[in-house]
């Protein structure tokens, strides 16, 4: 078993880590890198509680081998606040109360920003089935899609603003 | 003593029923809360668990030479690391290892602990075990057979007289009601008696199971875990290990989910004994398809429900036998089943009788209202077809039979003042079903009942030096519940919620305090945070009247400020708690608040549910366009929360209604356990759910509070079912109500 | 275990050819990863072609597109041009699992790894798509019906890697559309999957089509006498219902616990009379089949 040597951008950062052939970028993320808001549903890319941005692209982490992002852009949940400043879909989703226990939060969320970076202007429909990746247990998902289209809906009331 | 202004109150609420950002937003949505499996220690090992694949398999050795021979195993325990342990914590201990015998596909059989996670899950395949094959059994129908393969030849049921002389696997026997059933079936017009299946549900949490345990060579051990219970896990780990409580420190982690699943030990013992042998910290987290075939789920079912009306809709008896598959240790759903089958309804003669079958199938665990989605099912589904054949309007018929203050319950006890009219009355205006049918689709509808909990309950109320306070309680928050307690800590004390921080305490730093279950948390953690408030409103009264020099009784406590009262008070300026905090250190010392007690009066609730589907009679596909849910919540805290809770349990029982399920092979091994065909609802499976919140005051709470929690589940099953009959004509009786058997029954329909 | 990610197809093929034990092809990952994480598989060599720049990328040619192995159903659904001239091969890429899953998975992958049920085989092959293989001796162009031999098992030899999927150029008024049912609205596999392609004449009679099931026998089925079934009409009711019969007669399913023989057997006509009256109205709609010529 050879460990790989990986360069990557975790959140905007250089980083360089070791893996093995077969550790998934989750497992880095978690274990190597100690970015515990990335979680773990299921492994099997039924739940999406471990999706991250891999060069702008929405994925679920437990899919990707440690060992593809070198030379990749990864973006994680713990870089999503600007500073001290949530983003609006965080803000929302506290306002909202669109997370009972949290543990599928950091998923939606990121699955929630990749929608609205590609379409701020989305149906409901559009909504659901976008984040049809993403379980949620607690909710029934009607506040979380709530919290999606009001922040949608206030970040194109900013834009035009 | 002093005075406390509206203490106890039903309305003027300033904090209470506002919706404020809960205290642990922030943390959720940056990443930053630690969940079970968000922890580590210096020198930390991974245990992973070598786990039985067949479903019932005598032991007949284990050879642990090449998995320990592995470079980084440290430690392996299988039932040999654990001794003789009080027979409360037989089953558990048990199911935690299999002693013996292999009772289901999964079972434990032995865990490692190793430097990584490669080797422990390399070291896991080098372990040979020896199997003896026994037939096995998973159905419930076919577990009652007398020729049936036995689990357990100790088994004999309990709950009848005589005990049985031969064993079985009916584990238990239960039964309810009152008044004299063949006397009302006599009286009755008509007589609908009807069988129903359901298959067995999984709590689903997102979480899986983990955990971290230190075991120190001072005899001081420590879990870190995910659960709806650190107290229990604590008090069972200490009896499974031997070791005193005090010892043994538990702190919950952030929860991802539980809805019951957390109520139990698996992997904490296991990390625990593998931590005492290596003497380094041990982490331990399942997979998901561990979770699926070693915790949970709730029971699988077989029912018959038999009701009596006259032509004018009086119900004259309602009779139910329930049998719950409850897995390989038995249970007390099919009691809670048999207790809420007619719980809804007021009945002169009514009897509910169940039995808890032992399986070749994973220890059933508490789910939501464990039991009453089950039977809420059958019998609101014969209830609906009564109201049918009767020509009544399905709400009106519950009506005409619901259950009111006073009436005796099915299950034994009066009814205080509830709700169950109000809400039925509140269905029934709501726009929801006052709406025309919109083409295409169909509505049903059917009401449920649970009857939430209290019980032991300890917390603690600090008033720091700066005048905010800091509540610590023992129950884990699963949806938002310290949101609550903020808000109720607030309102006692007259202060912001902003000035108010709840945190979840460990084991060690509080009294017992039961589970996170049982919609017990607002209520019992609420009552005792008011009571605790109130301790420490006298005591800054107290204190005020000595800074005053006046007696005691001259000082009362509105709105937050210690006021003079009374003839001998004297002119004093309104003293706040920021004030009187700051001056302790001249006082007497630190101020404080606690209150310990066995909570009781929890109020029994009731939910009423409307759905309007659309069949797709070539596919058998049923699509949910709309869904209700009306339910009493004695006084809602926190509105968005208590919407929050109806929500969720709604799509949980509309998963559990058309598309989720245990499947199992003849071979007795579970073919789907993973959330690709353990089918849970999606985003786009389901319209938003509008929550009606009715308000009729608990009397058991100083707010009014009812549990909320569980309620919610009870009722989508037979909804979506009697929903399902007004598009069809079909009356299913069998959960889930999956497509291929959707369509089927449509067929032979159609064929007549 | 080893991980190697070449950036030329040549250096991808001599290490396929150079490496002794297992070697599991990278593309999308989303079939092999499960299978790693399940501990399922345990390959000596994983070998990642998504570092070689001809394979993901999809480029015009002769009319039609030429679909790199390690393409993702987002790149694919994201395509003007395809989603033009082969609605229904992209609208069955963006079925398979969920947005995250589409953002990694690749047809090819869906293809090699060999599923009955797989969302994008039956719309290929009602398409006509042709596969590249390039190994040792070279390049081999096999139609996709030919690629699947079983249950995770293809025609492709363990020294060839999949280089590319091609969508060909279709005739005006041709339409193809896919549809497959599952219990849930999203994020299951195919219980029974259609993929119809066909071509109207100017007085809307079919001249051409192919029909293709999924997830009712032991490969995705290209049903010829579905296809004629549809051929000489105007896809009217008679027509339907012939097809409806001939696909639902073709099946040779498996109980599972998705789905019973007898439910799919049902379902595959249910849905072949759905996708082609989809396939027919698309038709109708196109003038030609060329590129940016949609109507």
């Amino acid at each position: 078993m050879t460990n790989i040597q990986v360069s990557t951008k975790i959140n905007g950062d250089n980083c360089e880590f070791l893996c093995r052939p077969e550790e998934t970028l989750l497992e880095v993320l978690r274990d190597r890198m100690g970015l515990t808001g990335t979680k773990e549903g299921c492994a099997s890319g039924d739940c999406g509680a471990c999706s991250v941005m891999l060069d702008d692209r929405l994925v679920c982490s437990c899919l990707v081998l440690g060992a593809e992002a070198q030379g990749r852009q990864v973006d994680t949940i713990e870089g999503m606040a600007d500073g001290g400043e949530l983003h609006p879909l965080q803000r929302n989703f506290i306002e909202h109360a669109a997370l009972q226990c949290g543990i599928c939060t950091p998923g939606f969320l990121i699955a929630a920003k990749a929608l609205l970076d590609k379409n701020p202007d989305p149906t409901e429909t559009e909504v659901r089935y976008w984040l049809a990746g993403n379980l949620c247990r607690c909710t029934g998902y009607d506040k979380i899609v709530r919290a999606v289209l009001h922040t949608a809906e206030e970040m194109r009331g900013t834009e035009l603003g | 003593m002093a005075k406390i202004d509206r203490l106890e109150k039903t309305d003027g609420f300033r904090v209470v029923g506002t919706r404020p950002d809960r205290p642990d937003g922030v943390d959720k949505v940056t990443g930053r809360a630690r969940f079970g499996a968000d922890t580590f220690a210096p020198g930390m090992l991974i245990g992973k668990v070598l786990r039985s694949p067949h479903p019932h398999a005598r032991i007949v050795s284990i050879d642990t030479t090449k998995a320990m021979a592995l470079h980084g195993v440290k430690a392996i325990v299988t039932a040999q690391d654990f001794g003789e342990v009080p027979r409360a914590h037989k089953a558990t201990l048990h199911n935690v290892m299999a002693h013996g015998k292999a009772l289901y596909e999964g079972h434990a059989v032995a865990a490692v602990a190793a430097a990584d996670v490669s080797i422990a899950r390399k070291a896991v395949k080098l372990i040979d075990v020896e199997y003896e094959i026994l037939p096995h059994v998973t159905d419930v129908d076919a577990a009652m057979a007398q020729d049936a393969p036995l689990l357990h030849e100790d088994n004999f049921t309990s709950g009848i007289d005589p005990k049985p002389e031969k064993p079985s696997n009916i584990d238990s026997f239960s039964e309810f009601g009152h008044g004299n059933i063949e006397d009302g079936f006599a009286k009755a017009d008509i007589i609908l008696e009807r069988e129903f299946t359901t298959e067995a549900a999984h709590q689903g949490y997102i979480e899986p199971h983990a955990c971290l345990a230190t075991f120190s060579e001072d005899g001081n051990s420590e879990i870190w875990c995910t659960t709806q219970g650190h107290f229990l896990v604590r008090d069972t780990c200490a009896a499974l290990l031997d070791i005193a409580e005090s010892r043994l420190r538990v702190t919950a982690s952030e929860i991802g989910g539980g809805f019951g699943g957390k109520t139990v030990v698996y992997l904490e013992p296991l990390a625990l004994a593998l931590s005492r042998k290596t003497g380094r910290p041990v982490k331990m987290v399942m997979s998901r398809s561990e979770v699926f075939r070693a915790t949970g789920p709730t029971s699988s079912s077989s029912m018959r429900v038999k009701i009596g009306v006259t032509n004018d809709g009086k119900i004259t008896a309602g009779d139910a036998h329930l049998n719950y598959q409850s897995g390989a240790f038995g249970g007390f759903i099919a009691m809670l089943g048999a207790m809420c089958a007619y719980a809804c309804y007021s009945l002169e003669n009514v009897r509910a009788t169940g039995d808890e079958v032992l399986t070749n199938r994973p220890m059933q665990a508490s789910y939501r209202a464990p039991g009453a989605p089950i039977i809420n099912f059958a019998v609101e589904s014969v209830i609906d077809e009564l109201a049918g054949k009767l020509g009544i309007d399905p709400i009106d018929f519950r009506l005409m039979n619901a259950a009111k203050e006073g009436d005796r319950s099915s299950y034994g006890p009066k009814y205080d003042q509830i709700g169950l009219v109000k809400t039925l009355e509140s269905a029934r205006d709501h726009p929801h079903y006052q709406a025309p049918v919109a083409e295409g689709q169909a509505r049903g509808m059917a009401v449920g009942f649970w009857f939430n909990f209290g019980g032991l309950t300890s917390i603690s109320l600090n008033v720091n030096t700066d005048g905010t306070v800091t509540v610590s309680v023992g129950r884990p928050d699963i949806g938002g519940s310290r949101a609550a307690m903020c808000q109720m800590a607030a309102e006692a004390l007259g202060i912001p919620y902003e000035n108010v921080r709840t945190i979840i305490a460990d084991t060690s730093s509080l009294g017992f305090n039961d589970t996170t279950d049982g919609s017990r948390t607002t209520f019992a953690n609420g009552l005792a945070i008011i009571r605790a408030a109130q301790g420490a409103i006298l005591e800054m009264c107290g204190r005020v009247a000595k800074i005053w020099d006046i007696p005691q009784d001259a000082v009362e406590w509105v709105d937050g400020f210690a006021k003079p009262c009374g003839p001998n008070a004297g002119d004093f300026e309104p003293m706040g708690i920021a004030e009187i905090a700051r001056k302790t250190a001249q006082t007497g010392g630190p101020i404080a608040g606690h209150h310990e007690v066995n909570a009781e009066g929890a109020g029994v609730s009731f939910s009423a549910h409307i759905a309007d589907v659309k069949v797709d009679e070539e596919t058998g596909c049923t699509q949910i366009c709309r869904y209700t849910v009306v339910q009493d919540a004695g006084k809602a805290i926190h509105p968005s929360y208590v919407e929050g809770q109806y929500q969720g349990g709604a799509v949980q029982g509309i998963g559990w209604a058309l598309n989720e399920g245990y499947i199992y092979g003849d071979d007795g091994i579970m073919q789907n356990p993973g959330f690709l065909d353990y089918r849970m609802p999606v985003c786009s499976d389901v319209p938003m759910i509008e929550a009606k919140i009715i308000e009729i005051p608990n009397k058991g709470h100083p707010y009014g509070v009812r549990g909320v929690g569980e309620t919610s589940i009870v009722p989508p099953l037979a909804t979506i079912a009697n929903a399902i009959c007004s598009a069809t004509g079909i009356r299913m009786t069998q959960i889930p109500m999956a497509p291929p058997v959707l369509l089927k029954a449509i067929e032979e329909h159609k064929k007549g | 275990m080893n991980y190697q990610a070449p950036t030329t197809i040549e250096g991808a093929v001599s290490l396929l050819s150079e490496a002794s034990g297992n070697t599991r092809i990278l593309a999308g990952g989303t079939d092999i990863i499960v299978q790693l994480n399940g501990e399922h598989i345990d390959p000596d060599l994983i070998l990642d072609i998504k570092r070689i720049n001809e394979v993901c990328n999809i480029s015009a040619e002769n009319g039609g597109f030429r679909i790199g192995a390690g393409v993702s159903c987002s790149q694919l659904t994201e395509h003007q041009g395809v989603m033009d001239l082969w609605p229904g091969c992209a609208e069955a890429a963006g079925l398979i699992g969920s947005t995250q899953v589409q953002g990694r998975a690749t047809i090819a992958g869906n293809l090699c790894n060999g599923s009955p049920a797989a969302d994008s085989v039956p719309a290929l092959v009602a398409a006509q798509a042709i596969v590249r293989l390039i190994g040792p001796d070279g390049i081999r162009e096999v139609p996709v019906e030919n690629i699947p031999t079983g249950p995770g098992q293809t025609s492709i030899a363990p020294s060839e890697i999949l280089h590319s999927i091609f969508l060909p150029s279709t005739p005006s008024r041709s339409g193809d559309a896919y549809l497959r049912f599952i219990p849930r609205t999203e994020m299951d596999i195919a219980v029974v999957g259609v993929g119809i392609s066909l071509t109207l004449d100017e007085s809307d009679i079919c001249t051409a089509a192919r029909v293709a099931l999924g997830a009712v026998a032991k490969t995705v089925l290209l049903v010829e006498e579905a296809g004629a079934a549809l051929i000489g009409s105007k896809i009217d009711d008679n027509a339907l219902d012939q097809l409806a019969l001939t696909a639902s007669a073709a099946c040779n399913p498996i109980d599972d616990k998705r789905g019973t023989i007898e439910f799919r057997t049902k379902i595959a006509g249910v849905l072949a009379k759905r996708v082609a009256l989809i396939a027919a109205q698309r038709a109708r709609e196109r003038v030609t089949g060329r590129i940016g010529e949609k109507s």
